[in-house]
């Protein structure tokens, strides 16, 4: 359980915002990590140094910030073994259903993109149900 | 200018996402645990950042082309079909797994721990399996 922090969850989700209008609007692509990523892997000819770029700015600002704060919490309870069936699972998943949170849960919705709406719809209660059968039915963490 | 403003926007949404507190699982899984003291944090940072990102693509609607001059690159509008729901649902199985989602687990990167580094290399695995069923796919039809 967690604390609920909607000072800190309003700043930090601004931010990401102002980064995806930047991204758009400078740039002109959309702000999707997992299809930045992948096109990363799928070196896609002429647009690798933006992609490549975004991607090592997230842990260079994740880190200023733990930097700033003194520390940044990453509390994660799953196995090993469940990890990894979790990364092949998100990076499979992202790839077949373009996009993931950024890509269709901000990105996407914000541009009143109906298949965003329903993919969003679609990991957020596969998330919540899988969370709940983890959580409630099997009784802790895997 | 093209790598700089990528670059900032990388370090903005990292930041973002280190404030809110989405780099960590055990604080994203609260959110999606509705029934054992429900966090709505996630909520918030989606929204805030949803209603951000829906002033910028206003500005964007009304442009040719971006303000260093690059064509906008946006997904053609299109029907919702089995690949879109099939891929968002098992997302969403390895999400509830793991409180890990593509740009959380790269920024948590950061913190230098292992488990986070297994995930990522685990997704980017998925990813390239994606890809090599994709080129499979092409070759047979």
């Amino acid at each position: 359980m967690t604390e609920f922090e909607p000072i800190s969850a309003l700043i930090g989700g601004g931010l990401i915002g102002v980064a995806a209008s930047l991204l758009l609007l400078a740039n002109g692509r959309i702000a999707g990590v997992s299809g930045i990523l992948g096109r990363t892997l799928a070196f896609e000819s002429g647009q690798h140094a933006w992609r490549v770029l975004f991607l090592l700015g997230l842990p260079v600002g994740a880190g200023f910030v733990g930097w700033v704060q003194g520390g940044l919490v990453t509390d994660i309870s799953a196995s090993t073994p469940v990890l990894i069936v979790a990364g092949l699972f998100v990076g499979f998943g992202t790839r077949l259903g373009n996009g993931c949170t950024s890509g269709h849960g901000v990105c996407g919705m914000a541009r009143g993109s109906r298949r965003s709406l329903a993919a969003t719809c679609t990991f957020m209660i596969t998330a919540a149900l899988v969370v709940f059968v983890v959580r409630h039915v099997l009784g802790g963490s895997l | 200018m093209k790598s700089a403003s990528a670059t900032l926007a990388g370090i903005l949404f990292g930041a973002g996402l280190a404030i809110s507190q989405m780099t960590n699982p055990n604080k994203v899984l609260s959110f999606l645990d509705l029934f054992g003291g429900w966090d709505p944090s996630l909520a918030l940072v989606m929204g805030a950042a949803l209603a951000v990102s829906a002033l910028g693509y206003r500005v964007a609607r009304n442009r040719e082309a971006s303000f260093l001059g690059e064509p906008f690159d946006l997904p053609v509008p299109s029907g919702i079909d089995r690949r879109l729901i099939a891929g968002a649902a098992l997302f969403g199985i390895g999400w509830g797994l793991a409180g890990f989602c593509p740009g959380p687990a790269i920024a948590a990167i950061a913190t230098g721990h292992l488990p986070v580094v297994i995930f990522v290399c685990a997704m980017v695995v998925g990813m390239l399996l994606f890809q090599y069923a994709e080129t499979m796919r092409a070759h047979r039809s």
